[in-house]
Order: structure tokens, then C-alpha cells, then sequence
């Protein structure tokens, strides 16, 4: 279980996170929506312990992130980047086992190899997809390499940040599908960020918005639509008027 | 005045704190020579890169710089009847000074800045947040390998770029200044002495140590876009071709300080 406790964090007079508390259930599937710039990639990076919180605290599973042993902490946790984060100096199969080949997870290089494979046939990729560069894919290939890069080591907790960025709808769809199947398979929690309503649709158990620094709203997908918060209602439906300012 | 004096102190704060956090910087990297897990794939690619892969303008850089000396000595020492000394002077000059001063420069240029913007676009596109997320500390796994092997080879390029700027003084020296060839190389090894070869590896190592740290430091410092990986790759020449040259004159004075 993962807890946000009065999460403050502020870069400079910007004050991203004013005071976020959420709490999200072993094996369940939040996805965080919110508009840009209201400090969703903050908070997951936060709760990774790649940003330190200004205040506030952050447990998984009772254990403070920021007191955690980094290597064990962290080899709990899968995480797709919004642009892939793909290493480009390595191969995909690479890519995709890298924590398989170093560190405390590391096994012989040629089950590693086998691993890579088995989890690029879940997100759709052939094998001989293995062996090329990240450069030489696809937008879409490149997020399905990053999809079976966060699944590889079996993790039990996966963030997802958008997700579905840059594709086409098609591709949105396929990576969504994927996503909710393998979370549902692995029985793993996953925390996704998000802007795009289709796909929030699409992965959540429950959803939380984030504005003005604080959880604005949080609760099941079912009852998005029904929720009659003005702010969720503006932003789910896309519309200029309402309590959300936009710039014009 | 007040607003002068003001901004003075800005300044200076504000340059402490960049030798600070350089400091913290370094001390993090060296820290991790002793801290497994080490990443000997990493390193050798290391080597490969910086060392190998820069013997050629090394060779042309000490070659033509080589020439160029042995021409400008047999010129000016011929004001006063010295030219003899030719072999000598670019013995003594390629290897205490200028190998290991130009070979810095030289990889100033292409290792610190090609460092610099691997790690800055890695920072920008979020792959060194990917590592940290895989369980990889980015200081061992790209810092480390990156500074511990340009440290190692540098005294290998600059020992390959003095013998190379000899033979491009010997070459001039004997095809086109009329030296013999058997006395110019006897001159040579004559006149150099212990101290200069070791003066000259170990500059090539404090330049090979310089020159990859500020890559490493300039890049994971980097700001976010293509105008941040800019920014951290002219940062990286600059100060390495700086401290490289202030650190020469600092080993210079320390190594032949009367």
C-alpha cells in the first residue's frame, strides 16, 4: 500500500504539491489525472525517491521511501517514462533486461536474453525486434519496449507516466489494453499519470485529480462522471469555461 | 555603491557554491572507486572511446605541432647562432609542455564535450532517472567509468603524442633543416631526462582526470532542453580547457620549481 501523507514540494517560488494525501490499495489501479503542469510526474517521482518531498511523508507498505535501502526499495518498482528513457547506446533486449544483467536481480546473461524475449512477445514485439537499437523503432515500438522494460523483473508496483503520449489513437488503444491486461495478470498495483480521459478510462480502478497542488478529487472510475466536482467536470469533458483558468 | 557591492557578493556566493558543489561532485565519484558494484563493461568502453578511438588527432595534432617547433627553433635560434640546439628544444618542449598540454586540449575538445552531451540529453530525455529506477546508481554506472578511464589512458595518449611530435620534429629536422639523422636521435635521448617523461605522464593524467570530470559534472547538471544540453557542453570545453591549462602551470611549478 502506498501513502501520501501532506506531500509539500516546491522548486523555487513554484509551489507544485501543497499538501497531497492519497493512499493506494495493494493491487489496485489509480490513475492521477490532472492538467499540465499540476506536478503529476512530481508525485511519482517523489514517491520513487528521485525528488525529495520539501514535507510530508511517503510509505510503501509502512516503510518511509526516503529511509528505505535504495537497491531493494527500488527493485520493487517498474516505471514507464513518457518518452521511453530508452538507452540508446544499448540493445532492445538489453533495454529490456537491464536490471536482469546488474545489480542484485542479475542472472546469466543468456536467461536474461530469454526473459527480454518472453516479456517483448507480451507487449507484441517479435524476437528479432531483440537485437535492433532503439533509434530504429517506432514511437509506438519504443513504448512497448519501455512497457517490457518496467514488467522484466516482475515488479510489484508500476507507474506509468503518460502512457499514451504521442501515439495515435489506435496505438493509444493497444497500449492501454496492454497495460490494464498485464496490471490484472501480475497482480501488481499501478499508479498512472495521465491527461488522456480515454485511457484513464481505460487502466483505472480509481482516479484522483490533481490541481492547485492538492488531490482536488479521488474516487472509483465509475463515478467520474457523476462526481459533480466542477473542476473534474471541466477537465474530463475538455471545456474552456469553468474554475480551471486557461490561458487564451 | 550598496548595489555594487551587493551583486560583488552575489557573485562570489555564487561561485563558492560551484566549487562546492564541484567539490561534492568529485568527492561522490571517487567515493564509489571503493563501493561496489563496479561496471568493468562500462569501463572498457570507456577506454575504448577516449583512449583508442582519439590516437588519431593525438598523432596528427603532435605530429604537426612537432614539425612546426623543430621549424620555429631552427629560425629563432639562428639569431644567435643556435640552431644545433633544435633536437634538444623539441624533445624537451614536446614532452614536459606541449604533448601534454595540446593532447589535453585535444580531448578537451572531443571527449568532454562528447561526455557532456551524452549525459545532458540522457538527463534531458529522463534516462538517468530510468537508471536510478532500475536500481542503478548513475554516478557509478556513467561518472565513474567515464573519469577512471580517462584518467588511466591519457598518460598512454600523451606518451603516444610525445614520441609522435619527436618524430614530427625529427622528420623536418632531418628531411628539410639538413640534421643527421643518427645525431638528432642521439640528442634526443641524451637531453631528456627521467623527470620529464614522468612530468609528462603525470600531467596527462591529472588532464585525463580534468577533462572527464567536467564532462560528467556539466552533463548531469544540465537544464532541460536542446538549449540546457548546449549550455552544459560549451560549460564542459570551457572549464576543462581552463583547469587543464591552469593545473599545467600548477604541476609545472611543482614538478621544476628551482
Amino acid at each position: 500500500m502506498i501513502v501520501l501523507e501532506q506531500v509539500h514540494k516546491a522548486f523555487g517560488p513554484n509551489r507544485v504539491l501543497q499538501g497531497v494525501d492519497l493512499s493506494v490499495q495493494r493491487g489496485q489501479s489509480l490513475v492521477v489525472i490532472g492538467g499540465s503542469g499540476t506536478g503529476k510526474s512530481v508525485l511519482i517521482k517523489c514517491i520513487l525517491g528521485l525528488v525529495t518531498p520539501d514535507a510530508g511523508r511517503i510509505t510503501v507498505d509502512g516503510q518511509d521511501v526516503l529511509r528505505a535501502p535504495r537497491d531493494a526499495f527500488l527493485a520493487r518498482f517498474g516505471m514507464l517514462f513518457q518518452g521511453g528513457a530508452l538507452f540508446d547506446s544499448l540493445p532492445v533486449w538489453q533495454n529490456v533486461a537491464f536490471r536482469l544483467l546488474r545489480g542484485t536481480l542479475a542472472r546469466p546473461r543468456d536467461e536474461a536474453m530469454a526473459i527480454a524475449v518472453e516479456k517483448l512477445r507480451r507487449v507484441g514485439l517479435s524476437a528479432d525486434v531483440a537485437q535492433r537499437y532503439p533509434g530504429e523503432l517506432s514511437g509506438g515500438m519504443q513504448k512497448r519496449v519501455g512497457l517490457a522494460r518496467a514488467i522484466a523483473a516482475d515488479p510489484q508496483i508500476i507507474f506509468f507516466d503518460e502512457p499514451t503520449t504521442g501515439l495515435d489513437p489506435i496505438m493509444a488503444g493497444v497500449i492501454n489494453d496492454l497495460i490494464r491486461e498485464i496490471v490484472t495478470e501480475m497482480g501488481a498495483t499501478a499508479v498512472t499519470i495521465t491527461h488522456d480521459m480515454t485511457s484513464a478510462r481505460a487502466i483505472a480502478d480509481r482516479v484522483a485529480m490533481l490541481h492547485g497542488g492538492v488531490v482536488r478529487w479521488q474516487g472509483p472510475v465509475a463515478e467520474l462522471d457523476t462526481c459533480g466536482d466542477p473542476y473534474v467536470t471541466q477537465f474530463i469533458h475538455g471545456r474552456a469555461e469553468g474554475p480551471i483558468a486557461t490561458l487564451r | 555603491m550598496i548595489r555594487f557591492v551587493a551583486a560583488l557578493g552575489r557573485a562570489v556566493l555564487a561561485a563558492l557554491a560551484s566549487v562546492g558543489r564541484l567539490a561534492l561532485f568529485t568527492a561522490d565519484t571517487l567515493s564509489h572507486l571503493v563501493r561496489p558494484p563496479f561496471y568493468p563493461r562500462e569501463f572498457g568502453l570507456a577506454l575504448l572511446q577516449i583512449g583508442y578511438f582519439s590516437l588519431p588527432v593525438v598523432g596528427l595534432t603532435a605530429f604537426f605541432t612537432g614539425g612546426a617547433l623543430a621549424l620555429q627553433i631552427y629560425s629563432g635560434g639562428a639569431r644567435f647562432s643556435a640552431e644545433a640546439v633544435v633536437p634538444q628544444i623539441v624533445a624537451i618542449g614536446m614532452v614536459r609542455e606541449l604533448g601534454p598540454v595540446l593532447v589535453g586540449l585535444m580531448i578537451a575538445a572531443r571527449v568532454t564535450s562528447s561526455i557532456a552531451a551524452e549525459i545532458a540529453t540522457m538527463k534531458v530525455t529522463e534516462q538517468i532517472d530510468a537508471l536510478v529506477t532500475l536500481s542503478t546508481n548513475p554516478m557509478k554506472y556513467l561518472t565513474l567509468p567515464r573519469v577512471l578511464a580517462a584518467t588511466l589512458v591519457m598518460p598512454l595518449l600523451v606518451a603516444v603524442g610525445d614520441i609522435i611530435g619527436i618524430y614530427g620534429g625529427y622528420l623536418v629536422g632531418t628531411y628539410r633543416l639538413g640534421f643527421n639523422p643518427a645525431t638528432y636521435l642521439q640528442n634526443t635521448v641524451d637531453f631528456l631526462q627521467l623527470l620529464d617523461i614522468l612530468s609528462s605522464l603525470a600531467k596527462g593524467a591529472v588532464f585525463g582526470f580534468i577533462a572527464a570530470l567536467m564532462g560528467c559534472y556539466f552533463g548531469m547538471a544540465s537544464e532541460r532542453g536542446a538549449m540546457g544540453v548546449g549550455r552544459a557542453t560549451k560549460g564542459a570545453v570551457v572549464a576543462a580547457a581552463v583547469l587543464i591549462l591552469a593545473a599545467n602551470f600548477i604541476l609545472t611549478e611543482a614538478f621544476f620549481s628551482a
